[in-house]
């Protein structure tokens, strides 16, 4: 049985502005039915990207295949096939919800019903309602509806969740849940990492226009070679000694990293590194201000191939 | 299309500045100018007369007839009532009597004429014969009359391009033309939206102005209504076309302000809104004739005053029709989508 092609494919893509290079030279392959994640920071070339496998840009150099074909023309047939939902699109303040999802509906050939895409957006109670009386969260959402509308086999969201408040975040999530559910391929693309590793079956990581690494999360978080991490700071007449050394002997340590304030032990089982750490401090004369553990995540897999966290606030 | 147009009236309709400005601002101009020049019916021209020996009888013979109204003034009186426009000329106190008065001024020229007529008869001189006089006021040609096609002109340019300029920057910057290029939306479409928008809300704009014009002021409308209709629709689509193409490029409100300026404000002075496009030197008259608002009131004037058929319209109409062509089609060549 034959693999059905993928959903998307670009090999060597290059895009520069000015003295910018926004894209330098990336490979990808989104699968048919999958949803992937391009997780990175703001300003890793991530929309850049996005905007050319939608058609809203040209590369400088590389190919694109997008659905078996490629951006020509005007791209009317290619278009009808997508959904494309942009970053901040701010819809005509006065017009009512099942207006703007009607105009939009009204430029695919085939796609749902207005009270369909209200529906499975969760806006049918405001259906009436002017666009400048919605939440952050339900324009968000409005903006989901009209790149549903048209039923597409391939759907782009560009950070889909920035700017909202948790609970419409969760409300978004469950919203392509369920297109995950209908067999529709999804491509996002996010900073935050709980979004990429709750939502997407495979995740390129991006920074400063390459993809540094990719798979599954569970992958990629095994690739760090432990699962937990322990983050703490040190404080005592013996803290200014301490140095990495002190902590690659641990039991179970298998990765140490200083990071502002602190320091940062990647370790296989937290229950023998932990009393390990307060002996060693404690004979270093330094005691922990500060001591957190966490399962390992994305964002820790980034920091560890790049140095830096994912979010720049 | 029709979806893009629907949206478009929609948001039109739903702003209520834009219901002031086309709507309601026109017809208080047309109302407003209209009382400000409105014919009065003639009266008599005041004239001061420096007090001293001859001044009686001289005020006495001008009074005779009802052309003159005179009064009495010491002479530094006189020269302030003169300056103040209180008095239109002043009669000397002298033997032979002289007269002082502005010779660039219409109504002064008048005085001196039905004065010097005045004083002459009373002095002796006699008419060689009595010529008949017939008062003939045609309709068609109070200033109101030359005004509302005029306004209504203006009121087509505006609308066309400050609610089309905008709303497409905001667009613009909004991300919604990107939007609708993403998705399956034609660009000749997106903007062809924009003049199918406005022509649908040309007929209660210039209908409005039109009925209220023409029952309430007078304004005659010689012409054919459906010849009338239809040059305020080239009006409108080629404003329209215009605005599109300031609105192409400039990423912000003042940007696209500025451009609009620039395009109008000439428009607004040369283009024979208030006062005939003839009072400007015959060196610009190339430059006036061709802006697309002096063809639009020109053609206005001719259907609403003289009655004018089509044929000696076709000069001007096509000048608007190349106008809105042209700039159409470069607007969707030029135009910035995100």
């Amino acid at each position: 049985m034959s693999p059905s092609p993928p959903a998307l494919r670009c090999r060597g893509l290059i895009k520069r502005y000015a003295e910018v290079t926004a894209v330098d030279g990336l490979d990808l392959e989104v699968r048919a039915g999958e949803c992937f994640g391009m997780l990175g920071p703001n300003g890793a070339g991530k929309t850049t990207t996005v905007e050319i496998f939608e058609g809203l840009r040209i590369p400088d150099a590389g190919e694109v295949e997008v659905l078996g074909d490629w951006w020509r023309g005007d791209g009317y047939s290619l278009r009808t096939r997508l959904g494309i939902q942009l970053q901040e699109t701010k819809f005509p303040e006065k017009l009512r919800v099942h207006e703007v999802v009607r105009l939009f509906r009204s430029l695919y050939p085939r796609g749902l019903s207005v009270d369909e895409v209200m529906d499975r957006v969760g806006l049918q109670g405001k259906a009436n309602a002017q666009v400048r009386t919605l939440s952050g969260g339900q324009k968000q959402r409005l903006s989901l509806g009209c790149a549903l509308a048209g039923d597409p086999e391939l759907l782009f969201l560009d950070e889909p969740t920035t700017g909202l408040d948790p609970q419409s975040r969760r409300q978004t999530w469950d919203i392509v849940d369920e297109l995950k559910g209908r067999g529709r391929t999804v491509l996002l693309t996010t900073h935050y990492m709980e979004e990429a590793e709750r939502l997407c079956d495979r995740v390129a990581v991006v920074d400063h226009g390459k993809i540094i690494a990719s798979g599954t999360p569970r992958d990629l978080i095994s690739s760090l070679g432990a699962e937990h991490v322990i983050a703490f700071s040190i404080d005592g007449p013996g803290a200014a000694s301490v140095d990495a050394s002190t902590f690659l002997d641990l039991p179970s340590v298998e990765k140490v990293a200083r990071e502002e304030g602190g320091w940062r032990l990647t370790v296989r089982e937290v229950h023998r590194a932990v009393p390990a750490l307060l002996a060693a401090l404690a004979e270093r004369d330094a005691a922990p201000t500060r001591l957190t553990t966490h399962h390992a995540t994305l964002e820790d897999v980034f920091m560890e191939l790049t140095g830096r966290t994912l979010r720049d606030d | 299309m029709s979806e893009l147009t629907r949206a478009r009236v929609l948001e039109l309709i739903r702003e209520p500045e834009a219901v002031f400005w086309v709507f309601v601002f026109p017809i208080l101009m047309a109302g407003l100018l209209g009382v400000a020049f409105r014919s009065r019916a003639p009266e008599a021209l005041p004239v001061a007369v420096v007090a001293g020996e001859h001044a009686e009888a001289r005020a006495a013979a001008l009074s005779a007839g009802a052309d003159v109204a005179p009064r009495i003034l010491s002479a530094p009186d006189a020269r302030l009532a003169l300056t103040r426009g209180q008095v239109l000329l002043i009669v000397s106190n002298d033997e032979v009597p002289s007269y002082g008065y502005d010779p660039t001024n219409g109504e002064s020229r008048a005085a001196r004429l039905a004065v010097d007529a005045a004083l002459q008869r009373a002095a002796g001189r006699d008419d060689a014969f009595n010529a008949g006089m017939a008062a003939i006021t045609a309709p068609g040609t109070r200033y109101v009359d030359f005004l509302v096609p005029g306004l209504l002109g203006m009121n087509l340019m505006g609308t066309g391009m400050w609610g089309v300029g905008f709303s497409l920057v905001s667009a613009r910057n909004g991300n919604l033309l990107k939007r609708l290029i993403a998705a399956p939306a034609r660009r000749s479409h997106i903007l062809a939206a924009q003049l199918t928008s406005r022509v649908i809300l040309l007929i209660p704009e210039a209908g409005a102005l039109l009925l209220f014009a023409h029952f309430a002021l007078g304004v005659p409308i010689q012409g054919s209504l459906l010849l009338l209709i239809g040059v305020s629709l080239l009006g409108a689509l080629t404003f329209t076309g215009i605005g599109l193409l300031t609105a192409a490029r400039p990423r912000t409100i003042e940007g696209v302000s500025g451009i609009m300026n620039v395009v109008m404000i000439p428009m607004w002075t040369f283009s024979g809104i208030f006062f005939s496009t003839e009072r400007f030197p015959a060196g610009m008259q190339p430059f006036i004739q061709v802006l697309p608002l002096t063809a639009l009131n020109d053609t206005l004037r001719a259907v609403m005053l003289e009655g004018a058929g089509l044929a000696p319209l076709l000069p001007d109409l096509a000048l608007l029709t190349t106008w809105g062509i042209v700039s159409f089609v470069l607007a969707l060549k030029l135009f910035r989508w995100q």
